[in-house]
């Protein structure tokens, strides 16, 4: 059993409530940060090796030594609850039925930077836990964690809940940030960062509420203590959402060292497949990142076992690899076909688009019709090299990384299941009445010996 | 005020030195020719406009003299400033004319391509991207997206289907006007310049939103079908008005005034007047003033890069004399209507057919006048 640092107290009863979360221990590390002042705050932090749970993995010490500290600017943190990646729920587990944590990390995350607005941009379609948010607020102010003078630090911080009208979008930073100023959220032009300006083009740092999370145990154990647990530059726990054809989809706090293998098919975990259908794909953290047939999902194209973490998730590059993502883990089985697969990720993404730019908002739809065409069985073979070439001219020539995250899985799905496509094309009137199955995708993939 | 650093680009070669905070695109432009990128949604005259349309893309090989890595992904020359020593490639990397070509493909990809009865057609900048870097087919076999047209006001049309979301017009409207009133609705492939509640767009400046849209998306109603770009002498003429600077560029055949815009640059782009602010014209000027006796004529205006026009050679002999009508000689004295008002005389490309809204190649059953 790994070590839970999040979810630990999850299944405590009236844990939502601020007497029982303070009874289990919350806000100790509130009463420890004023103690250790910012700079201390963000040392540990960055001990931690803790990275970004949004989806880019990018250290978030760092990202918080980066916020610019002009004189009499106010500086914001806003935390990123805008969770709407196909597959990706874990945040909202956390904000439902730890709601006190969250608010715990980012008083500690405001002193440490010095934010005396703090904002919680989530997402529309999360109404409910706008309430639940807001309740544990109240109950934090009345026990003076949160408004003026916390704790007697002299330090004042105000918690704000602001809904999305739901859009995808605006889980991107910037676009976040001009959906929270009022306006239309079209992700903007960097430079300049939002560490220099952000929210009223005054500093910002923009973290997930995973992220925010983890500061609490991080001030509570050392971040040396924090950065022991895991492995290599994975350090510590990260939620996973495991949804798909598995016996047991939920949130798992899972410690970086289990093998996938492990994760889909422990008890601990997934529980396996049901019905004793065989596994064929996986997209290991949301529907962002590539796809990988099943050989190389438990196994990297050297052979090797597969991990659960940010290094060894990505061992391969984008040619055998994938990607940690934002910890969303869907899986299929045997019977799923990849292009239906891909067509609704497509689909998603074409509706999605901010249409700001053109290579992403004309490459998205054209995309998904192909795609649907292909579906259908009424697609050509030139089709598959066309969707190879858009996703080519999308990925690294947009805004911002929402082109790239719907060229990624079109490319993915080609690259590892392309007879699976060709049969679509070849066998139209088979491929409406049936699936492709396993096919090869989980034969041993031959490893050259190296000398 | 301490003097300004320049700074060392080069650009496909060639070296210059401009100061700092120059974009790499306007570095590019003071070299001028095909070193420059095209550019379809920047416009310098207006704070914020750029990086959307993805045209103006190039490759930095050199990022700089202090940390010479290169930049690992193409960069929007128009947002990017230069740094001191950097290297930049466009027309001489293949990267960059392989996305280029893409975005232009992007770009024409729901565009109805009706040039033929479009009134930008000429100096229309999507044209001039196309033949640049455009390939002659479409690889795209679905139907194209397609919205209905407006009147938005008395002055201005909207094709909603040949806009290319550059924004500009967005822009125009917030930095020029005392309140935007149209902008862009819903997201995406499916999203449109729109006023929201059907509104029209009458305040004073506003009919410059019509020099600054790149394509035919908003078109001047007051010229609608009038005639050519091409057939017209741009002159350039100006008025004491209470409004605006008052200088301007008349489209003139003859001495018919057949439309008037501002005086735009090499680049496509509003000129700037001696006190360094862009000359936008107001819509008295603009849409008002057709006659030649409102108006003081400076001269011919020289236009350059922009193909069709320019072909016409107007610089030199024009003035206010009237051409001699090829149309009046050949024809023994008979005037020809053709030339001016095709719509009226002729069974094919009525106005009041939407070409775009026609599936498939357009046939002579889509005109016929007997159609209920
Ligand atoms: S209407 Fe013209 S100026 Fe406005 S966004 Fe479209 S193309 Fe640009
Ligand atoms: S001109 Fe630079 S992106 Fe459009």
């Amino acid at each position: 059993m790994s070590q839970k640092l999040l979810l630990d107290k999850a299944h405590v009863e009236g844990i939502r409530t601020y007497d029982v979360y303070r009874r289990e221990g919350g806000y100790r590390a509130v009463e420890k940060a004023i103690k250790m002042g910012p700079e201390a705050i963000v040392e540990e932090v960055k001990k931690s090796g803790l990275r970004g749970r949004g989806g880019a993995g990018f250290p978030a010490g760092m990202k918080w030594s980066f916020i610019a500290k002009p004189e009499g600017v106010p500086r914001h943190l806003v935390c990123n609850a805008d969770e709407s990646e196909p597959g990706t729920f874990k945040d909202r587990y956390l904000m439902e039925f730890l709601p006190h944590l969250l608010i715990e990390g980012l008083i500690v995350s405001s002193f440490a930077l010095g934010s005396n607005a703090t904002y919680i941009y989530i997402r529309g379609e999360y109404a409910w836990i706008v309430d639940i948010l807001e309740h544990a607020i109240e109950e934090a102010r009345a026990h003076n964690f949160v408004g003026k003078n916390i704790l007697g630090s002299g330090f004042d911080c105000e918690i704000y809940v602001h809904r999305g009208a739901g859009a995808y979008i605006c889980g991107e930073e910037t676009a976040l940030i001009e959906s929270l100023e009022g306006k239309r959220g079209n992700p903007r032009i960097k430079p300049p960062f939002p560490a220099i300006q952000g929210v009223w083009l005054r500093p910002t740092v923009v973290n997930n509420v995973e992220t925010l999370a983890a500061v609490v145990p991080i001030i509570n154990m050392g971040g040396e203590e924090y950065a022991k647990i895991g492995v290599g530059k994975s350090t510590g726990t990260k939620l996973m959402s495991a949804c798909g054809n598995i016996n047991k989809p939920g949130v798992y706090e899972i410690d970086m060292t289990i093998s996938v293998e492990e994760f889909i098919y422990s008890d601990e975990y997934c529980g396996g497949i049901p019905n004793g259908k065989r596994l064929k794909a996986c997209i290991p953290g949301g529907s962002s990142v590539p796809i990988l047939p099943a050989n190389l999902l438990l196994k990297t194209a050297k052979g090797e076992t597969r991990y659960m973490n940010y290094e060894s998730l990505s061992d391969g590059g984008f040619a055998t690899g994938s990607m940690m993502g934002s910890g969303g883990f869907i899986v299929l089985d045997e019977d799923q076909c990849v292009v239906k697969n891909t067509y609704t990720f497509a689909r998603f993404y074409r509706h999605e688009s901010c249409g700001q730019c053109s290579p992403c908002r004309e490459g998205t739809g054209w995309m998904e019709k192909l795609l649907l065409r292909l579906e259908n069985g009424a697609g050509k073979l030139s089709d598959i090299d066309l969707l190879w070439d858009i996703q080519r001219k999308i990925e690294g020539n947009t805004i911002c990384p929402l082109g790239d995250a719907a060229a990624w899985p079109v490319a993915a799905a080609i690259r590892h299941f392309r007879d699976e496509f060709e049969w679509h094309v070849f066998h139209p009137d088979e491929a409406v009445k049936r699936n492709y199955g396993l096919a090869h995708y989980a034969d041993a993939i031959h490893v050259p010996a190296t000398v | 005020m301490a003097e300004q650093q320049l700074f060392k680009v080069t650009i496909d070669n060639i070296t210059i030195e401009v100061p700092s905070g120059t974009t790499i695109l306007n570095a590019a432009r003071k070299i001028g020719g095909d070193v420059a990128p095209p550019a379809m949604c920047y416009y310098s005259k207006l704070q914020g406009s750029g990086g959307k349309c993805r045209t103006c893309l190039v490759e930095v090989s050199k990022g700089s003299e202090k940390d010479p890595r290169p930049m690992p992904k193409l960069v929007a020359s128009c947002r990017t400033t230069v740094m001191d020593g950097m290297e930049v490639k466009n027309i001489t990397s293949p990267k960059v004319l392989d996305a280029r070509a893409g975005v232009v493909e992007f770009l024409l990809l729901n565009h109805p391509l009706d040039c033929p009865i479009c009134d930008q057609a000429g100096e229309c900048h999507l044209q001039d991207l196309s033949y640049d870097h455009g390939k002659e087919g479409t690889r795209y076999e679905f139907q194209r997206r397609t919205f209905k047209k407006h009147d938005i006001g008395p002055y201005i049309q909207l094709h909603m289907t040949r806009c290319i979301l550059c924004y500009r017009c967005v822009y125009v409207a917030d930095q020029l006007t005392n309140k935007r009133e149209h902008g862009i609705l819903d997201r995406g492939d499916h999203s449109e310049i729109a006023t929201m509640i059907e509104k029209s767009l009458e305040n004073d400046f506003i009919g410059n939103v019509i020099d600054v849209c790149p394509v035919g998306a908003l078109t001047d109603r007051t010229f609608r079908f009038k005639n050519r770009v091409w057939f017209l002498k741009p002159m350039d003429a100006h008025r004491n008005c209470p409004t605006c600077s008052g200088k301007v560029t008349l489209w003139n055949r003859g001495d018919e005034v057949f439309r008037v815009t501002a005086r735009k640059d090499e680049w496509g782009e509003v000129e700037s007047l001696e006190d360094g602010k862009p000359a936008w014209i107001c819509n008295t000027c603009r849409f008002d003033k057709k006659h030649t006796n409102d108006w003081v004529i400076e001269g011919p205006r020289m236009i350059n890069r922009q193909s069709v026009i320019s072909a016409g050679h107007y610089q030199g002999n024009v003035g206010l004399n009237k051409p001699t009508e090829i149309f009046e000689a050949v024809h023994s004295g008979r005037h020809p209507k053709v030339m001016l008002d095709i719509h009226s005389v002729s069974e094919v490309n009525k106005p009041d057919i939407e070409l775009s809204l026609i599936e498939g190649p357009a046939h002579s059953t889509d005109f016929n006048s007997n159609k209920d």
